[in-house]
């Protein structure tokens, strides 16, 4: 058969035959690395006593991987590898640039605490039930996310990151969690078919799943597909994930009900890896189409600014005000994505950014605060502050963050959003960030006036300052010190964020990253 | 042919929509089958449906003689098969423990992760 080719085939037309760079290895390194570990967890399944120590490890090298292939990214600018050697678009391309990079530098800290406060949090039967190898494998999903290069690999690392929260979501199996695990299961995998639906379509138009192949043909193609349904449907998709009104009622009804840190990282890392997806696809794939949706965008931006606050306003258990947070945080985001050009798209990176840290945190807080006060709800909470006032410190600092109030990492997003929205024109959506900005600080001023410095009501004065795992303290201190970091010194993060926004709008050194000969 | 798998498609998506709009999670259940099969049927129909050709390319020449049907859109079927076998397998299981815990399959019941009656946070000290 072979015997019949007359010329011997050309396979530098369809393969990468040039070896890998070392350097280049980093950027399927995340994901290799995470679903090594995991492997190895679940091997080590009968030593549960290891696995906390094997999994911070990993995480350790996580954080430093996703460190180094940032430096590589800001050196040398967005670095592809392709899967099986197939020349893109034929094979699975993972590209790195800016944004992908700084989110997953971000997401390895924030599961990093996430692994160092599980230490405390976790106990023997969790372990027993795999709280690390899910651990694992979600950051191997939230990895793969980031750094994928290609849209329907991103649906599959969309189900990966999906199956390993729905394991840490009814870890435990209480009957609070598995109320929450079926609204939040369900409707992120109604969410999640929506996203396929859609790449159904995209590739029946398009003939490509290759995010810079679609990237440089959307223009050509929007005369004759439609591209319009295709935004409309990505946004509601990418919506759902992010908890953005009017399909957010699955996060305040679940994320209160797992393991601290389980909500702690789903806050830091679920919604934000759905707005990741937005931007990448609506900012970078179909930016015409961003723009004529980009009134819808904003008002449900808006919308999810105000939902989230006034939720958060009415809620007298800690956990559940922090889900309303969250939610209002994602309709900032938004609103940036809606006014699009370098300051809505920065400040939408940056919010997000600022988002998984602080949010993050404050459940950490939140669950810190419960061991302390003995209880979630806002009406028994009291008198936190004598008996640890460090630890009053830090959660005051989290409460300014959030809220947008400068020195912290919330104000220089927020300052962001709210100029580009009114360059543009869009009092409405300025007024709406401002206006969040005060409810959110009525909240958690109120927040701390009750479970800090009211006394407790049974007269327990006397118990005075008390000790907290330090386990759990760490990872609080150090993302709050990062968010007070960010807040006084944001200028490497800025410009950083400015020249991913920067990528993102003008994609020619993605697409040359993908492709180095220009047009195939 | 493709005009009749797009109706049969709609009709899947039609009933899949109407089942997850109920209150009851059986019927959700019943209703993310058949989404996930109607994702599948949507590709498929995507990827050109053809019969009895298959996607040889003749000895001398470079390209395929007549179309086929893409390749591709199944491979990713496959994969989208797997991930909804997998997750309907996990969300049965959970409607069940669901029903054993709450003892109820009405989502309008299920109110223990938000409670009816929760008081109002504290208005003042």
């Amino acid at each position: 058969m072979a015997a019949s080719t007359s010329a011997p085939a050309d396979l530098s037309a369809a393969l990468v035959l040039a070896p890998v760079a070392p350097a280049d290895w980093l950027v399927i390194l995340p994901v290799a690395w995470c679903l090594a570990i995991g492997a190895l967890l679940v091997m080590l399944r009968r030593k549960i006593d290891w696995h906390p120590y094997v999994a911070v490890a990993g995480l350790a090298g996580l954080v430093v991987i996703d460190a180094l292939l940032l430096r590589h990214v800001i050196a040398t600018g967005p670095v592809t590898m392709v899967m099986g050697r197939w020349l893109p678009p034929f094979g699975i391309a993972f590209t790195v640039d800016l944004t992908g990079a700084l989110f997953a530098l971000t997401a390895s800290v924030v599961a990093l605490a996430g692994g160092i406060y599980s230490l405390a949090d976790i106990n023997d039967s969790g372990r027993r039930y795999g709280f690390y190898p899910f651990l694992m494998l979600l950051m191997a999903g939230v990895s793969g996310a980031f750094l994928t290069g290609d849209v329907f690999n991103l649906y599959v690392w969309f189900e990966v990151l999906l199956i390993s929260s729905f394991g840490l979501i009814v870890l435990g199996s209480e009957r609070e969690q598995i109320d929450g695990a079926v609204k939040y299961g369900f409707l992120n995998l109604v969410a999640t078919t929506l996203f396929l639906i859609t790449t159904g379509y995209l590739y029946a138009s398009f003939g490509t799943l290759n995010m810079a192949d679609i990237a440089r043909k959307a223009e050509g193609l929007s005369g004759t597909a439609p591209l319009m349904t295709l935004t409309a449907l990505f946004v509601l998709a990418f919506g759902m994930k992010a908890a953005a009104f009017p399909v957010n009622f699955w996060l305040p009804a679940s994320y209160h009900t797992p393991r601290v840190v389980v909500s702690a990282l789903f806050a830091g890392l679920l919604t934000k890896v759905g707005i990741y997806a937005l931007i990448r696809i609506t900012v970078m794939l179909l930016p015409v189409e961003r723009e004529e949706l980009s009134l819808v965008i904003a008002a449900a931006g808006a919308l999810t600014m105000l939902v989230g606050a006034f939720g958060a306003l009415a809620q007298s258990d800690f956990r559940r005000m922090l889900g309303y947070l969250v939610v209002s945080g994602i309709g900032s985001i938004l609103a940036g994505v809606a006014v699009g050009g370098p300051g809505g798209i920065g400040g939408a990176i940056f919010y997000a950014l600022h988002s998984m840290l602080v949010m993050t945190a404050l459940y950490f807080a939140s669950g810190i605060a419960a061991r302390l006060g003995g209880s979630f709800s806002l009406s028994s909470l009291a008198g936190l502050y004598r008996r640890h006032v460090g630890f009053a410190a830090l959660t005051l600092m989290l409460c300014f963050a959030v809220s947008g109030l400068p020195p912290f990492s919330g104000f220089w997003p927020k300052v962001m959003l709210v100029k580009a929205a009114l360059d543009i024109g869009a009092w409405w959506l300025a007024a709406a960030l401002l206006v969040t900005g005060f409810l959110t600080t009525v909240v958690t001023g109120r927040f701390f006036l009750l479970a800090y410095w009211r006394d407790p009501v049974d007269g327990g004065g006397e118990a005075q300052s008390v000790s907290i795992a330090p386990a759990t303290l760490l990872p609080l201190t150090v993302l709050t010190l990062l968010a007070l970091a960010i807040g006084l010194y944001p200028e490497p993060v800025l410009s950083t964020i400015q020249n991913a926004a920067a990528g993102l709008a003008e994609p020619s050194a993605y697409l040359n990253s993908v492709f180095p000969g220009g047009t195939p | 042919m493709e005009a009749w798998f797009a109706l049969l498609v709609g009709i899947f998506f039609t009933v899949a929509i109407y089942l997850l709009l109920s209150k009851y999670i059986i019927r959700v259940l019943l209703g993310v089958a058949i989404l996930g099969n109607a994702v599948n049927l949507l590709i498929f129909t995507g990827g050109r449906l053809t019969r009895g050709v298959p996607p040889v390319i003749p000895g001398g020449q470079d390209a395929l003689a007549s179309p086929a049907a893409n390749a591709l859109p199944q491979a990713l079927i496959l994969t989208a098969i797997v991930i909804s076998f997998s997750f309907f397998a996990f969300l049965l299981v959970l409607a069940w423990r669901a029903y054993e815990e709450l003892q109820t399959d009405n989502t309008d019941e299920m109110r223990v992760a938000e409670p009816k009656d929760e008081p109002a946070p504290p208005l003042g000290y």
